[in-house]
C-alpha cells in the first residue's frame, strides 16, 4: 500500500524525523491561508499524487491530449509556457494561491503515470529551505539476506536506481536486526557515509534511528526519503518522502491503513481485491482467469508466446468456487478491450466436475458476449469437460495448455 | 529415495482443528502420512481425525515423538508458531499459510539461524513438500504425483501441479517435490533444495519453477555454473509478460527497481547451462530433454 506525501511526512513528524513544517489544502483559499500560516517567504506547493516525476510531471485539464502531456512530462516534446508543473516555488499568499488553483483539481501527468495521469485533489503547502547539500536516504527489505537494509548516498535527487547501475560504490548498504532497530555505530557509519560532521552529524544520528524505528513499527515495505536535505544552517530534513506499507500486515495498523486513497488505485484491481481474488490489468485483449498465481502468470505468457496479448493477472485461489469465478468474470468483462476469455484452472484437490458446475452456474449470470476457451486438468476432468460440452453454451473445450492458447489466440482474432 | 519427508516422518499439523487444517490434514492421512497429532492452543486433551491434539507443540513432540509440522495457523499468529515448532524440536517446519507479514518473516528466520541452525523451514505461502508414494505434508493434490527420480522445486503452487502432472503423464516419476514458497522472505532457497538433491544418490534430475522478483533463480544459476550441482537441471521461469512495480498474487512476484524480471534470470540460467522451458506447456519435455541427453 502506497501512501501520499503529505501523509508519510505526517507519519515521520509524529516519529521525531525532521521535516519541514506544511500544511495540507484542498482549496486554493486554503492554499492562501497556510502560505501565511507557514510564515511567508519562500514556499513551495506540490501536487499530492502517488506517482514520481512531480516536478517535471504537467497538470492538465480534460482538454488537453495526455498522450502529448506524457511527452511534456517525459521530456521528449517542449514545454509551452503557462503549463502547470506538479511543484511550483511561489513568494506571495496570492501566488500560493495562484499555485493551487492551477493543480487542484486537474489531472497530474507524469513519466510514471502514464497518459491516464492521477487526480489531483489535495497540495501540500510546505516551507523552502536553502539547500546546502541533497542526500538520500532508503530502506527496504534485501530478499538475498532476509532482513532489511538502510541504503545512504551522497547522491541524492536521483533515482538511487541509476546510482545503483552507474556508481554503486556511492551507496552504503547496513543491514538491520528487526529486533534491535538501527544500532549506534551504524548511525555513525551511516552519517560518515553521508560526509555529515559536527552537530549536523549527531541530529543525523538521531534522524536515521528515528526513520528506522517507524519503519520497522509500522511494517514499511519501502521508505525512500529523497532528497535527504542539509540545510545552510546545518539541519537534517526530509525533503521528499515515499512510504509503502506490506498489506499482509495492516491489519495491525489501522491508522496506516486509514491513509488508502481509492482514487490513486484501479478500480478493477481494489474490487478484485475486496473479494479476495488477486487482479492486476494489462494492455492485452484476452483475459484470462486461472488458479494459483505462479499458473497465471505462466497462463498469460503461454498467450503471448502463441501470439496473442494478455488483457489481465487474475488468480481466483488455489480452489476456484461459483462466486469467486463470478466475480472474477464480472472483472474482466467489465473491461470494453477484452475479445475472447481464457479460464484454465488446476484442479487439484477440487475436482473437475465441481469446477465445471461452477463455470456453468458463473456463465448463466453473466452476458457473455466473447469467445469462451475453458481448460480444465485434474480428477474427472472428462466428466468436467463433458459437462461444458453438452452444456448447450458456447464454451470452446481445450485439451492441454498448447491447444487452449491455440484456440482462445484464434477466437480473440476471429471475434476482432 | 527422497529429501527431507519420508516413511520415517511422524506428522503434527499446528492449527488442525481450523477448516483448512483439518481438511488437509485428513487429505495427508489419506495420502498415507503418518499423522501423529495436532496442536491447537486450548484445544489440548481433545481427538481429532483419530489423534491427539496438544496445547502446544512441545507437549505434542514429547507425546508423539513427532518431528515434522505443517503449519495452518492464521497469518497474524504463523510467524511465532514456526518458532515454537523450531523451540521444540521439530526437524522439518512446513508453512502453509499465506499472508504472514514480511517484517514477521524476516525476525522468524533470522531467529532460526541463530538458534536453530539445523531446522528446515518450507515455506511459507507454499503448497508444501511430498515425497511420492510416502508422505505428503501440504495442499497438493496427491494422486497427480508418481515414484521416482526427479526432484522438482517452485516458487508456486498450482504451476508446481502442472509440472508435475506433465512429468507423470510421460511416466517420469518424482523423488521429492519441494514448493519453496512466494514470499519474498522464506526459509529455503533454491540454492538450498538444489544442494539437497546434489546429495540425495536417488535423485538424477532437477525441475526448477522459477518466477520474476528477487534473485533466487539468479543464484541458483551460479551454484550450478560454480559446478556445486552436476545433475541434469531444467526450469522454466513465470512472468515473462509481467509488467514492472505490480505484485503478481505472490507478495514476492514483483519486478521492482529493473530488478527481478524474468528476462534477466532466464539469460542467468542459460548461461549457467541450465535448460529453459520457453512454454509452460513444455516443462515436462524440457526435462525429459535434459535427461536423456
Amino acid at each position: 500500500m502506497k501512501v501520499h506525501e503529505y501523509q508519510a511526512k505526517e507519519l515521520l513528524k509524529a516519529a521525531e524525523v525532521a521535516v519541514p513544517a506544511g500544511i495540507v489544502a484542498t482549496t486554493s483559499a486554503e492554499a492562501k491561508k497556510a502560505y501565511s500560516a507557514l510564515g511567508g517567504g519562500l514556499i513551495v506547493v506540490k501536487a499530492q499524487v502517488h506517482a514520481g516525476g512531480r516536478g517535471k510531471g504537467v497538470a492538465v485539464g480534460p482538454e488537453v491530449d495526455r498522450a502529448v502531456a506524457l511527452k511534456i512530462a517525459s521530456g521528449e516534446a517542449p514545454r509551452p509556457a503557462g503549463m502547470a508543473k506538479g511543484v511550483q516555488l511561489v513568494k506571495s499568499a496570492e501566488e500560493a494561491e495562484a499555485a493551487a488553483a492551477s493543480l487542484l483539481g486537474k489531472t497530474l501527468v507524469t513519466y510514471q503515470t502514464g497518459e491516464q495521469g492521477s487526480p489531483i485533489s489535495k497540495v501540500l503547502v510546505t516551507v523552502g529551505h536553502d539547500i546546502a547539500r541533497e542526500l538520500y536516504l532508503g530502506m527496504a527489505v534485501d530478499r538475498a539476506i532476509g532482513l532489511p537494509v538502510v541504503m545512504a548516498s551522497t547522491e541524492g535527487g536521483v533515482e538511487i536506481e541509476t546510482v545503483a547501475r552507474t556508481a554503486p560504490e556511492k551507496i552504503l548498504r547496513v543491514p538491520i536486526d528487526v529486533g534491535c532497530g538501527l544500532l549506534d555505530f551504524q548511525a555513525r557509519k551511516i552519517a560518515q557515509a553521508l560526509e555529515l560532521s559536527g552537530e549536523t552529524a549527531r541530529k543525523g544520528h538521531v534522524f536515521f534511528k528515528n526513520f528506522v524505528r517507524l519503519f520497522l513499527d509500522t511494517d514499511a515495505s519501502l521508505a525512500e526519503i529523497n532528497p535527504l536535505i542539509v540545510t545552510a544552517a546545518g539541519d537534517v530534513l526530509a525533503l521528499d518522502c515515499k512510504l509503502n506499507f506490506d498489506d499482509n500486515a495492516m491489519f495491525r495498523h489501522p491508522e496506516v491503513a486509514a491513509m488508502l486513497d481509492p482514487s490513486e488505485e484501479d478500480p478493477s484491481e481494489l474490487r478484485a481485491g475486496k473479494s479476495g481474488l488477486s487482479y492486476v490489468s494489462l494492455d492485452g485483449d484476452i483475459a484470462c482467469l486461472v488458479n494459483g498465481a505462479g499458473l497465471a502468470m505462466s497462463t498469460m505468457d503461454l498467450i503471448k508466446y502463441h501470439g496473442g496479448e494478455p488483457a489481465n493477472f487474475l488468480d481466483v485461489g488455489g480452489g476456484a468456487n461459483k462466486d469467486q469465478v463470478l466475480e472474477g468474470f464480472r472483472i474482466l468483462l467489465s473491461s470494453g478491450n477484452v475479445k475472447a476469455v481464457l479460464v484454465n484452472i488446476f484442479g487439484g484437490i477440487m475436482k473437475c466436475d465441481t469446477i465445471a458446475g461452477a463455470l456453468l452456474a458463473a456463465y448463466d449470470e453473466i452476458d457473455f458476449r466473447v469467445p469462451l476457451v475453458v481448460r480444465l486438468e485434474g480428477t474427472n476432468v472428462e466428466l468436467g469437460k463433458k459437462m461444458l460440452r453438452e452444456s448447450g453454451k458456447k464454451i470452446i473445450t481445450a485439451d492441454g495448455l498448447t491447444d487452449a492458447a491455440k484456440k482462445v489466440v484464434a477466437a480473440s482474432k476471429g471475434a476482432a | 529415495m527422497s529429501i527431507l519427508v519420508g516413511k520415517s516422518t511422524r506428522l503434527i499439523c499446528q492449527g488442525i482443528t481450523g477448516k483448512a487444517g483439518a481438511f488437509h490434514s485428513e487429505q495427508c492421512q489419506a495420502y498415507g502420512t503418518n499423522l501423529v497429532g495436532g496442536v491447537t492452543p486450548g484445544r489440548g486433551g481433545s481427538k481429532t481425525l483419530g489423534v491427539p491434539v496438544f496445547d502446544s507443540v512441545s507437549q505434542a513432540v514429547k507425546e508423539t515423538g513427532a518431528n515434522a509440522s505443517m503449519i495452518f495457523v492464521p497469518p497474524p499468529f504463523a510467524a511465532d508458531s514456526i518458532l515454537e515448532a523450531a523451540d521444540a524440536g521439530i526437524a522439518v517446519i512446513v508453512a502453509i499459510t499465506e499472508g504472514i507479514p514480511v517484517l514477521d518473516m524476516a525476525r522468524a528466520v533470522a531467529y532460526l539461524k541463530a538458534h536453530h541452525p539445523t531446522v528446515r523451514l518450507i515455506g511459507p505461502n507454499c503448497p508444501g513438500i511430498i515425497t511420492p508414494g510416502e508422505c505428503k505434508i501440504g495442499i497438493m493434490p496427491g494422486y497427480i504425483h508418481k515414484q521416482g527420480r526427479v526432484g522438482v522445486v517452485s516458487r508456486s503452487g498450482t504451476l508446481t501441479y502442472e509440472a508435475v502432472w506433465q512429468l507423470t503423464n510421460l511416466g517420469i516419476g518424482q523423488s521429492t517435490c519441494v514448493g519453496i514458497g512466494g514470499d519474498p522472505v522464506n526459509g529455503t532457497s533454491f540454492v538450498d533444495a538444489l544442494a539437497m538433491f546434489e546429495a540425495d544418490p536417488d535423485t538424477e534430475a532437477v525441475l526448477m519453477m522459477g518466477e520474476i522478483g528477487g534473485d533466487a533463480e539468479e543464484k541458483a544459476a551460479a551454484f550450478k555454473a560454480a559446478g556445486k550441482f552436476t545433475k541434469p537441471l531444467a526450469a522454466f521461469i513465470a512472468g515473462q509478460t509481467a509488467p514492472p512495480g505490480k505484485r503478481m498474487g505472490h507478495a514476492g512476484a514483483i519486478i521492482s527497481g529493473g530488478s527481478g524480471k524474468a528476462s534477466d534470470k532466464i539469460a542467468a540460467l542459460e548461461a549457467a547451462g541450465i535448460k529453459v522451458a520457453k512454454s509452460p506447456a513444455d516443462m515436462g519435455v524440457t526435462l525429459q530433454a535434459v535427461l536423456k541427453s
